[in-house]
């Protein structure tokens, strides 16, 4: 008698792909059906976040912003997956995922209040469907499978989907969650961004599983490993996935190959700590952005000049999303101490006289 | 009128909600079919189907996460931990998660979520069964704590916390489910959350206490009177936050006081009480308010419980400390 491993079963955790790194296609028959305008519109929004994760890391240095962690390297992961939903969908972001959920209707200045760390910026715009960004990196994953449960009992025709990084599939509840979803049946889609480093950790350390895709076998789900530097693919895994889900086929795990050029977070992390120079450099090449542009190049959809406007337009909101930021009002203890219960018990409500008397001076 | 077991008035006040609102749903490990360990949810499913009353993997922390994600889109769960010494697998769901909800997303996201778990001693469980950790739940800010004491405040403060839009955590003491029987209305009604009652007056010392605590407080109380005293006994019903007023008002009438928790004396609901009567009525006490706890170990094996955990005994001689202060 043998036991079995995933070797045996590896060839279908092969890496897809649709671009390659010079902008080729290299699967034709898996090309998405999108208009000219919607290839430009995925183009259009990469370099935007591209500007506004330089322009993020800059405030941050000069003290405007508070927490943020880079997106660098990962716009084909986070666009070209939310490229795919529709705009009922429900998504349950970590705290890398804002763009995202700033396409799906963030207005930018609640971002840098979330990132100043002002509930302002998670008082989201009524019904839009998203969820405060996630700390503890696998509580998105089990909140997901009931979102995706609770759209199926209401009979939406929507999905939930959630994001996690390399480290987070390592999380218990990682596992709770994608088993939850398989055994409802429930409309999810778990996007695990292997970026290659938790924090400072590879993801070599983080499991001896070849691909984190292949964890889906043992929930009895969809799996699929996905080149996270090619928006086309991505987006692609993610259009079939919310197909399966809604057609009642179960969840998906799309793991996307992927690189983060920066630090962890704008909190300290030195990258150099833990990475070589020379492995950057062989993730520049496979740019998300120079691939794609590449791509539209050769059909005739990019050029500088458009390319110049985004950033320009990307510069000229980043801007004036800062003002509105610091024109919203401080927060304060009263606002903390009101939104703990709908009615106040007497400890709540004797701190609420004291810090009224305190913050109305 | 049903002469009911608190396991019963439990189910009821389940059922009432379920019946009163098609987004009440109650689930956990092995309640559907089976009815839950304790037959709590006895016959729910067949009443209301798979789809409202259902099984979950085995799962806690998923069992939580799940909870957050219906009541994110309109439900009201109702989710049971098998036996509450396994909350630790779920605390990010319930002390990191819910309890911060409503702040977090600047009071425009609800978490209405109930979380039922029996708990407590005497009953000779296992390891990790019935450990009283009502202590960490009431020391995180944004969850309401219920400990019930007999049937009829079951079902009542059961009804309300389905219905309140804050995350409540509801403790069945094990030993309380089946031990006596009460008259309970079969109609509905609530009891609010946040209120302690007076379940005996009395004019010369306070015994504050809930869940398993009271009937030991009450039989104490009986002891006490034979021998000329008079004790008041407060039932906290919601153990965090507390009913204060009530307390104060009590300790000031009889200007004594003892707090009787099941749990060890370092967890927490008693000390809470304690600090609060020393900030708020220090002037009015005749002596040190004293506490009748469990002693500072783990939750003991089995064959030691009956020492371990406090008594009606221990009751009187810890109120007779304080009044011949």
């Amino acid at each position: 008698m043998s036991t079995k491993t995933i070797d045996q079963v590896e060839e279908q955790f092969e890496t897809f792909q649709i671009l390659n790194e010079e902008g080729e296609v290299v699967n034709e028959s898996e090309m998405p059906d999108l208009s000219d305008e919607q290839l430009q519109e995925i183009m259009r929004r990469m370099v935007y976040t591209r500007i506004w994760d330089q322009r993020a890391i800059s405030l941050n240095r000069q003290g405007r912003l508070g927490f943020y962690a880079p997106t660098a390297g990962q716009e084909a992961s986070q666009l070209g997956s939310h490229f795919a939903l529709e705009q009922e969908d429900w998504i349950l972001p970590g705290y890398r995922d804002i763009p995202q959920i700033v396409f799906h209707g963030l207005p930018l200045h609640q971002a840098f209040l979330w990132s100043r760390g002002h509930f302002g910026g998670s008082q989201f715009p009524d019904g839009l469907n998203i969820v405060v960004p996630q700390i503890i990196i696998g509580a998105q994953i089990i909140q997901t499978a009931g979102v995706a449960l609770g759209l199926k009992r209401k009979k939406k025709e929507n999905i939930a989907i959630t994001y996690t990084g390399d480290g987070g599939a390592s999380q218990g509840d990682f596992y709770e969650g994608i088993n939850f979803a398989g055994a409802y049946n429930a409309p999810a889609v778990f996007i695990v961004q292997n970026n290659r480093f938790a924090i400072s950790v590879p993801v070599e350390k983080q499991s001896a599983a070849k691909t984190i895709a292949q964890k889906a076998v043992a929930a009895g789900i969809e799996g699929i490993q996905v080149d996270g530097m090619d928006v086309l693919a991505v987006y692609k895994a993610t259009l079939d996935a919310r197909k399966r889900a809604l057609a009642g086929e179960g969840p998906t795990l799309i793991e996307t190959l992927t690189y983060r050029y920066g630090a962890h977070t704008m909190a300290g992390d030195d990258p150099t700590r833990y990475r070589t120079s020379e492995e950057d450099d062989e993730w520049a090449k496979k740019d998300p952005l120079i691939r794609f542009r590449k791509f539209l190049e050769g059909k005739k959809l990019w050029s500088e000049e458009k390319e110049n406007e985004v950033v320009e337009q990307a510069k000229e909101d980043i801007k004036q999303a800062i003002k509105d930021a610091d024109k919203t009002p401080k927060q304060n203890v009263t606002d903390l101490l009101g939104f703990m219960f709908e009615n106040p018990p007497v400890n709540i409500r004797e701190q609420l006289e004291e810090y009224t008397a305190k913050e109305s001076k | 009128m049903g002469n009911w077991t608190m396991a019963q008035a439990i189910t009821d006040a389940m059922r009432n909600e379920l019946n009163k609102n098609e987004d009440v749903l109650v689930f956990g490990e092995d309640v559907g079919q089976n009815g839950g360990v304790f037959r709590v949810t006895e016959g729910l499913q067949k009443e209301f189907g798979e789809d409202r009353v259902f099984d979950t993997p085995l799962a806690e922390s998923g069992i939580g996460g799940l909870a957050i994600g219906l009541a994110l889109t309109g439900h009201r769960p109702v989710m049971e931990i098998q036996f509450f010494g396994f909350v630790f697998e779920v605390f990010d769901s319930i002390a990191g998660q819910m309890s911060r909800w409503r702040y977090r997303s600047g009071n425009k996201q609800t978490m209405p979520v109930t979380v039922r778990s029996p708990f407590g001693g005497g009953v000779k469980t296992p390891e990790m069964h019935a450990d009283s950790l009502e202590g960490l739940m009431a020391q995180t800010p944004g969850l309401k704590v219920v400990i019930p004491s007999n049937p009829y405040d079951a079902k009542g403060l059961l009804i309300s916390a389905i219905r309140d839009n804050d995350p409540v955590v509801f403790l069945e003491h094990m030993k309380l489910y089946r031990s006596f029987r009460q008259d309970v209305p079969e109609e509905e009604y609530t009891i609010e959350l946040g209120k302690a009652d007076i379940k005996r007056e009395g004019k010369d010392i306070t015994i504050i206490a809930y869940g398993a605590m009271v009937q030991a407080s009450m039989k104490a109380a009986e002891e006490l009177a034979e021998e000329g005293v008079e004790a008041e006994v407060i039932d906290l019903m919601t153990v965090s936050p507390f009913d204060v007023e009530t307390v104060i008002a009590s300790v000031e009438k009889t200007n004594r006081a003892i707090v009787v928790q099941e749990a060890q004396k370092q967890a927490g609901i008693a000390s809470q009480i304690v600090a609060e009567i020393t900030e708020r009525a220090i002037l009015s006490l005749e002596a040190p308010v004293l506490r009748v706890t469990s002693p500072d170990t783990v939750y003991p094996f089995a064959a030691v419980e009956d020492a371990w955990l406090p008594n009606p005994a221990i009751i009187v001689e810890k109120a007779k400390e304080v009044i011949n202060f």
